[in-house]
Order: C-alpha cells, then structure tokens, then sequence
C-alpha cells in the first residue's frame, strides 16, 4: 500500500528532533554553521541536510507569530524531478512505498536541470554533482518501521501511514484547526506524499511551501518530455 | 511534580510561566498538546516570546523577578471575582485559621523583623490555639482574622493597574489571563502550573512557588487530576536526587540534617517530629522517629543499637544558623577556607551563577576531583582564559564515569515515578558507573582508618555491603533503599521474617527492628520484586492515564498526591470525568488514596474515623498562610537584587529583606545603574542541555545551536546600531560576555511604570572549553551570586547588563 506523510505544523513546536533524528539514521555529517541571528541552522537544505525546520517571525492581524515549518521532499506522486531525469537508474518511485528514491548514478544529471524542476526546491547536489534528498526513510518503512523524523516527533505533528489513513488523519485535523483559524489549509493535498496543514497563508512559512509553477500542474520541462516519452517508447519497443 | 506528565493531557488550562516547557522538556508537549486538541486553553507567561509561547492561545511579556506581583494580582482577581471553590477552600485549606492578635504587615515587612540580623522572629505568625491546643477556625471565613480575609487584605493593593506598571503586562492582557485561569475555579475544571528555574532562581524564588500554591488551591486545583504544582526537573533524575538528599539541608527522604544543637537522637526526633491534638489530623510527621531510626539502621546496621542512639552521633552536624548551600560553600572556597574538592557530575566553572567567582575560588583549592565524562571547564580551569597556569598549584584528577546507558540503575522522573533502566552498552574505555567509583573510593579510605585517625566509627561501622563479585550492585542498593525487617516481627496483626524486604513504610518501626534507607521508597522494592522495573500499559479504573503498574511511584505508587482533596466532603469526586478517587460507601477507588480513612461526611459532625484532606501538614490544611518560610506567611512582591526600578511600587522594601547576600569583591551589584541599563535573564534552549558537556561536543546539536547568543528586541538593537547576526559584548558588574545578536520581535521594550526598561536573554550552555574556538562562554559570567532566603537558590534569572557593539 502507498505511504504518505501528514505533517501537523499547527503543533509543531520546532524543537528539531526530527532534523537531528534523519541526520542521524542517514549518518550525514553536521555542516560548521554560525548563528546568522536566528535559531534556524543550517540556513538551507544541502547535501548534507535532507530535513530542516524552517522558522519565521510574522506579525499576522497584530499578533505575533513564530511559524515553524519542517520541510523535506514531497514525494510527488508525479514527480518532476523524476520526469524531468527520465532515468530510472538515477530518480525513481519505490513502487511499493511511492517514495522518489534518487540514486548515485544522479550524479550525471544536470543538476540545474532537476533542482529548477522541483517545485518544492528540494534536491541538493554535492560537489561532484550527485544528488540528494529526503528518501522516506525507505529501508526503515520495508522492514516496518516509521521514518525517523516521524518516531521522534514528540507533539504528533510528524505522521506517517497508508496514504489513506493520512488524508482522512490530515481532512479531519483541518477541519477542527479551521474552527480557529479559518485561513487554515492542506497544501497540495492531490500531488504530494507529504501533506502539510498550516494555519496561516503557507507563503508566511516558506517560499516553497506550496508548488511553485505548479498552476499548470507540471513544468515546461515535464511537458515536453511527456510530450515526447510515447514517441521514445514507441521508437524502443520498435528497436 | 504533586502530578506527572501524562496528567497535563487532563488539564482545562496549562499556565506555562517561568518555564519553556516547548523548548526544555520537549515531550511535556505530547501532554500539552493532547490536552489542546480537547480544547484547553494554553497561556504562556515568559520575558520573550519563546518556542511554547508560538503554541499558547495567549501570551504575555513579563519583566523578569515580577511573577510574584503577576500573581498576586492573580489572587485578587480570584477573590474579587469569587472564581474559588469555597467548599473546597473552606474544607480542605487553612482559610478558616485564626491568625493570632499581633501578626501584621506594615510598610513590606510583616512582624517580628531584625533589621541587624535580617531575620524574623516568626511567633507572631503563629494561630489561635483552642483550649485543646487545636488551631481556632472560621469555617464561614468571615472572622477578620482568619487567614482568608488576611489574604484579602493582603493582595488588595494587587490592583491591575499596579500589577501591570511593575510587570510590564498590559491590564488587558492581565485581566484575559487572570479570567481563563481563573474559570478552572468551577467544580470539575483543572488547571495546571508548569514551572522550572525562572520560578526557582530568583531572591524570591520559593515565594513565587507559594504564591502559585495558594491560587491552585483557591481554585480548588491540589489534588486533582489535570491539576497541581508541578515543577518540570532539569535532569531526567533531579527529582531522585533530591528524594536522596542531594540537598545539604536535608536526609533521605527529607529527614531533616540535625543540627549542633540537637545533641542526642532523641532530641532532633523531638525537634522535628510535628505534635498535633487535633484526633482529625493525622498529621503523618508524626512517624518521623520511625523513618529517621530505620534510616540509622540502614547507614550502620548491626552497629546501631539504641544503647547508641543507632549511630545518631556518627553523622555530621551543621551549626546553627549556618547554611551551606552551593553559593555559601564557593564563597567560602572562594575565601580560601575550603582545600579539596569533588566536581561530581557538574560543572560549577559554567554552571555557578557569577561563574567568574567560582573560577577564581577553584584556585584556592589544594585538591580538585573531576568525576565527569569528558573534561569539562572546571578540570581545566587552570588553563583558561585569564588564568596562569604557572600561578596555579591545584591538582586535579581527572575519574571518568560512564554514562548513564551504560549502567543499571533507576532514575526518577519529574513525577515521582521511579524507572528502573538496564545497561545498554558497556562502559567505555576505562570509564566506571558512579556507583563504582564511589564503592571504591570509600573502601580504600577505610582500609586507612583501619588503624586509628580522627573519629573513626562512622566510616568502620558504615553498613555498605553492596558489592556482589567485588562490584556495585545496584539492586542491592535499590533494596536497601525501600528497607528489611532486621528482626521476626509481628506488625499490626502481621508476621514478617528478619531479612524479609519492607511491603510500605507503614510497616517502618523506631525500635530499631527495620531499615530504610529512605521511607518515602518503602515500597519500591519488596518481596513482590522491583516495582520500579514494571511495564504494564494498563490503566487504571478510572482511565485518567495514571498506568499504577508502569514502573513504581513515591509516596506507596500514589500518582497524583493530596488526593483526599480531590472529592467532596462526601468522597464523591469534583470531576465526573477525570476522577482520581472515589469513596465506593466502603472503600476509595482509583488511585492510592492519601490514606485509607472514609471521606469526612460534614464540617459540623466529622465521621470521628475519618482524616482532615492534607495529611502532611500538622494540622491537616493545606497552608494557604505559611507560617514557616523565611519571608513571611503571605508572598509579597519585592524587586530582584538588581533591578531597573529605584522603588518598589508594591511596597518601601525594594528587595527582599531577608535575601541571601554575599558581599566582597567578587559580589559586586548594580541597581539602577547607568552602565547597567537593561535586564538580563538566562535560559536554555532545545538543543543543549546543562553546560552543554553532552551537547557541545555533538557536532549534529552544534550545528543547529552554535554560539552563544543574546536575544533582543529590533528596538534595542536600533537604539545601540546593532545588525542582527553581529558579535557584541554584554556586560554585568562582575563580567562579561562576547555573543552573537538575534535581534528579534520575540522581544519588545517594556513599559515599566511609564519608562521603557529593555529585557534581553542568553542561554546559558556554553563554555570556552568547546567548540573549538573557545570564543562561545558561560552566561553565569554575567548572573550575581545571590540567593533566595529559604532555598538559597542563586539569581540567575534577574540581573542588570549592558550591550555594547565589539
Ligand atoms: S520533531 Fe515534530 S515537533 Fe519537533 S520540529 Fe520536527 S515536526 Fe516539529
Ligand atoms: S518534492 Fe521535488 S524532489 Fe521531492 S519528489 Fe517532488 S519534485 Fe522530486
């Protein structure tokens, strides 16, 4: 059965176990940061950083807000990022799970290419050019375990389960957190493996909190090479 | 905590104030946030606008050291509004005292004060006796010297306005607070209090605990569910510590320490055992002979007998009048009186309030013992910044202990509950449990007494026999602690076989035939096995998520303590829904009940066999005048030491009259002083923990924490042209502190009777040992040594500093 994430912002209290926790099972190192004066570190998602709890203060109808927004990967159901490789050996789905796996061979992609496609600008690339992301934690979920953000979450904003039970979890939080604030919304609830709920306009939170040139549903990108995936096909299956 | 943590999920409103319970115990917030979900109503009460105040329904900025005023206005608000729960106020509390003829409160000083010693001579506190020698009440609470018309006196200079000028919150702000908490008044509602060390390390610390105790009990909240006075602990086991007597003041147990003065075992019995002639009261400090001869029993053994008096005068005694708490003992190393030293398990040159004073007493030592897991700040003192290691002859040793993982043992939470815990790995290296360390160190120091020295008997006749293959036996120990019959006794109608384990401490005798190494774990582990290591995840009846069979609880597994004062005189709960006890017309059920006695049945005819709620206190009422605390019976608001205020608006007494002081040039403090213009407070943060030797060192925590900062608001910052991100200086009268500025609006200027006073905060985990820089230090540079008058507990949450750019 596919998986989903239903990520609870409106308990969040950025307290950052689930930053620590997917460093950890990952076994990525600690990037040398400096405080930029705020709590937030790293400043950006890299390589080395597949998870981070982002943290804007915001004066929202005279009241003053801290918004917390722990973000990762979407897992897309029709990932972008995947389409736009086009190479399975490098960006695939976990067909199982539906979590967009990237591989080492990412490494001969272009990397401008792939991060622009992300409407969540998510991926990260090292040095040599290999990319890296969020990846569900995968060989955790196959042998029955939850992701590590998701088991060390104390508040229950981190959830994870069958996609239904997620979308039924994530429907009826909505609906008793938009008794308080109305503006309350699930970001691309349709689209993604990772649905958030916040309070506010998710544009307060992050700039990529929802999809980006996503109006359309899919990039320029992807389009075209959709446009062209049944011609190759066709060209293949005829090789 | 008189509740645990599971319990906040019952709560109707959590008052989070004077912790940053989001941030520092960061699974509370499950609880919290349970309780949230179900509809209560979070209210956060802090100098910034932290990581819980992001969650709580309101929020208000409080100038530091004004929780005392904040919540005395509070009381008042209570009383004006009659949001009490009379009956209960008028049943169980002791409102209804009548308070003796010459007790007053004049100009901020209640009767019987010494200016020269700084002391009060507490007989005019004391209640009108009757003839029987039992307290006089006014159950109707309108004699005008019963305490609840002193305490309506006393708090109605609290006005909102007043309130609001000392504290800095606005008088809507006030009132909304003052109006949600105050609705848990009704029958069946709870309110909670999660407070920590920005309650605790203040002058006025204990006060600003008493004044929450007697709101909780107005509104009827002790003994609840979803209720009570709960202190969140700083360490996963601080509260076992303490149960344990890390304090100096205190036995196990909270036996009392004897003093000089107490010169035979039976005379400290008579000194701290409470009389009462109330037949209602059972007064339970009435045992104390019991609990302080197994305790002897339990140090000596054989050696004990009562020919003499079981090892009484065996144990170190303390003059008169003499403290010795953790500020006394560093001014006194400070001064030169104290030689060797064993740093266990701390890290005072970071830790210590005016860390820079404790640095230079560690000079001054001949000897210091370092027992840690890594070095630390304090082993390397001598080396670092303005120290010359040429100039310093202190020798330390270094005893590295594991951690705790790696060994077997218990530790016990906020809540009381004692959790027994297996090792996990092995020790690492040559690291040793404490257990083993201490073992060791005390058989090698009485193989030297073997042959004389000074005074040997206590350390020949010290009992210690926990060794099982020449190694620390934990559950030799946890058995030691919940005691043995040492003889066959028969006990109430029961038969007990010499060397059997304890069942509770109701079975602890003062003949000398039991031992208990501490009473209040009498029960911990018997011959039913170790409590402590239990696991069910089966509640109880009552489904309030008290667990009973989930690891083990002190006093007898009572989850939630003052339950007696949870149902109504006819044992019928407050609550229908989240109940603890109930009287079923023959027994109580639900949680252990604060004794086994039938609910009382009426004020007017009491059921004779029945007991008065607070079976603790002497008289059987929970003390909404406290007669026994340094300061006063009432709390009373009183400036920080330092301060930005030339007056207290309260009252003529600027700070507390009775506060711990240290003078010399180490201690130097600076009110209203233009070089000091701004308050400071320090705290701790999510991603480190103490001093930071677990946390600093982790490079994953340091990523996310890795300076040491200074928070602010965007008006303060503009007014000294500070960039947000940029180094700056803080500076105290004792030191100084280069940080980084995280300008802020978490932050904002306060309105202190009409003149803007700026706050600014720094958490206080770092040290120049690590990162590697050595740049990121302690704020206790900064923080005065201090203290409140009971506890002794340093200031470290109310100072005066400046910033200045680098
Ligand atoms: S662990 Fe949970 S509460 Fe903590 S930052 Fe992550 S999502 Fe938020
Ligand atoms: S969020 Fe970005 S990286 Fe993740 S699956 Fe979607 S497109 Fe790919």
């Amino acid at each position: 059965m596919s998986k989903s994430f239903f990520v609870d912002t409106t308990v969040c209290t950025a307290c950052r176990g689930c930053q620590v926790a997917c460093k950890q099972w990952h076994d990525l190192p600690a990037e040398t940061t400096q405080n930029r004066g705020s709590y937030q570190n790293p400043e950006d998602l890299s390589f080395d950083t597949y998870k981070l709890v982002r943290m804007k203060e915001r004066e929202i109808g005279g009241k003053l807000q801290w918004l917390f927004f722990p973000e990762q990967c979407r897992h897309c159901l029709e990932p972008p990022c995947r389409d736009t490789a086009g190479q399975p050996e490098a960006i695939y789905t976990d067909s199982a799970t539906g979590a967009v796996l990237y591989t080492a061979n990412t490494r001969g992609l272009n990397v401008k290419e792939i991060i622009e496609a992300c409407p969540y600008n998510i991926p990260r690339a090292s040095q040599d050019g290999t990319l890296a992301k969020c990846d569900m934690c995968v060989d955790r979920v196959k042998n029955g375990l939850q992701p590590a953000c998701v088991k060390t979450c104390p508040t229950g904003a981190m959830n994870f389960g069958d996609r239904e039970a997620m979308l039924a979890m994530a429907k009826k939080r909505l609906k008793e957190v938009q008794a308080k604030y109305p503006k309350a919304s699930l970001l691309d609830p349709e689209d993604v493996r990772v649905v958030y709920l916040t309070a506010f306009d998710p544009a307060l939170y992050h700039e990529f909190a929802v999809a980006s040139g996503y109006a359309s549903g899919i990039t320029r990108q992807v389009a075209l090479r959709k446009m062209a995936a049944p011609l190759t096909r066709w060209i293949r299956a005829l090789g | 905590m008189t509740n645990h943590w599971i319990d906040i999920k019952n709560s109707d409103c959590i008052l989070i104030c004077g912790s940053n319970a989001a941030e520092n115990h960061p699974i509370s917030f499950k609880y919290v946030t349970e309780a949230r979900k179900k509809g209560a109503t979070l209210i956060s009460v802090d100098p910034r606008f932290t990581r819980t105040s992001a969650k709580a329904d309101i929020f208000a900025q409080i100038r530091s050291g004004t929780d005392i005023a904040f919540l005395g206005g509070m009381i008042k608000y209570i009383l004006d509004n009659r949001l009490y729960n009379k009956a209960y106020v008028a049943a169980y509390t002791n409102a209804p005292f009548i308070v003796g003829k010459d007790f007053s409160f004049k100009k901020g000083l209640f009767s019987g004060y010494d200016k020269t010693t700084r002391k009060y001579d507490k007989k005019t506190w004391a209640f009108e006796l009757d003839e029987k020698g039992v307290p006089k009440m006014d159950r109707s609470l309108k004699h005008p010297r019963c305490v609840f018309q002193l305490l309506k006196k006393h708090y109605s200079r609290y006005t909102p306005d007043k309130v609001s000028r000392i504290t800095g919150i606005a008088v809507k702000d006030l009132k909304r607070i003052y109006k949600a908490y105050g609705a848990t008044g009704a029958p069946g509602k709870a309110g909670t209090i999660m407070y920590a060390m920005g309650w605790t390390q203040h002058t006025v610390g204990t006060q600003n605990i008493r004044t929450m105790a007697i709101i909780q009990l107005l509104l009827g909240n002790m003994g609840v569910s979803g209720g009570g006075v709960n202190a969140l602990r700083g360490e996963s086991n601080v509260q076992g510590s303490t149960d344990h007597c890390l304090l100096w003041h205190i036995w196990p147990g909270y036996l009392k320490t004897p003093r000089a003065s107490n010169g035979s075992l039976d005379a400290y019995n008579k000194k701290y055992t409470p009389k009462s002639n109330d037949p209602l009261s059972a007064n339970w400090w009435r045992n104390y002979p019991k609990y302080s001869v197994s305790l002897l029993k339990s140090f000596f053994g054989e050696a004990a007998t009562a020919a003499n008096d079981f090892g009484y005068n065996w144990l170190p005694k303390v003059d008169d009048g003499v403290p010795y708490s953790w500020l006394d003992l560093f001014d006194a190393m400070y001064k030169g009186q104290i030689k060797g030293f064993f740093a266990w398990g701390q890290n005072p040159a970071c830790s210590g309030s005016n860390a820079g004073k404790v640095r230079q007493a560690l000079k001054n030592l001949d000897w210091l013992v370092n027992v840690n897991l890594f070095d630390n700040e304090t082993g390397s003192f001598w080396k670092g910044p303005g120290m010359d290691p040429a100039q310093i002859k202190t020798e330390v040793f270094m005893l590295p202990a594991c951690v705790s993982v790696e060994k077997e043992g218990s530790i016990t939470n906020s809540g009381r509950w004692m959790q027994w815990r297996y090792q996990g790995p092995k020790p690492m290296g040559n690291s040793r449990p404490d257990g083993d360390i201490i073992m060791d160190l005390f058989q090698r120091i009485r193989a030297l007494y073997q042959d004389g020295g000074a005074f040997p008997e206590p350390i020949r006749n010290l009992k210690w026999d926990y060794l099982t293959d020449g190694k620390y036996d934990p559950h030799k120990v946890a058995k030691e602690i919940n005691g043995y019959f040492l003889k066959d006794v028969t006990v109430k109608g029961k038969a007990f076989k010499k060397g059997t384990l304890v069942p509770s401490f109701t079975y602890l005798q003062a003949d000398g035939s039991t031992s208990s190494g501490n009473w209040l774990y009498c029960n911990s582990y018997t011959e039913k096995g170790n409590m402590a290591a239990r696991r069910s995840k089966r509640d109880a009846v009552n489904g309030i998520g008290l667990f009973p069979k989930f690891a083990w609880c002190w006093p007898v597994n009572r989850r939630i303590i003052y339950n007696r004062a949870s149902v109504d005189l006819k044992g019928e709960p407050w609550d229908k829904n989240h109940w603890v006890i109930r009287w079923t017309g023959s027994k109580w059920i639900g949680d252990v009940p604060d004794g086994g006695w039938p609910p009382l049945g009426s004020l007017e005819k009491p059921d004779p066999k029945s007991k008065w709620a607070f079976i603790m206190r002497k008289h059987g009422h929970a003390q909404i005048f406290g007669p026994g605390r340094a300061e006063g019976p009432f709390p009373e608001h009183y400036e920080p030491l330092e301060c930005p205020v030339e007056k207290n608006l309260m009252n003529p007494q600027r700070v507390n009259p009775v506060a711990a002081i240290f003078e010399g040039r180490a201690d130097t403090f600076a009110t209203c002083d233009p070089r000091y213009p701004y308050v400071g407070t320090t705290y701790r943060v999510s991603e480190h923990w103490q001093t930071g030797l677990m946390t600093r060192t982790q490079p994953w925590l340091l990523e996310l924490q890795p300076q040491v900062f200074v928070e602010m608001s965007e008006e303060l910052a503009k007014l000294k042209g500070i960039k947000n991100g940029e180094r700056v200086l803080a500076k105290s009268a004792r030191g100084s502190l280069e940080c980084t500025a995280i300008v802020t609006k978490r932050i904002k200027p306060l309105n202190i009777a009409g003149t803007v006073v700026h706050e600014v905060g720094f958490p206080y985990h770092y040290g120049w040992r690590w990162p590697e820089s050595g740049k990121e230090d302690s704020a206790n540079l900064l923080t005065p040594s201090a203290g409140d008058a009971n506890t002794r507990i340093p200031e470290t949450k109310a100072f005066m500093v400046n910033i200045v750019k680098i």
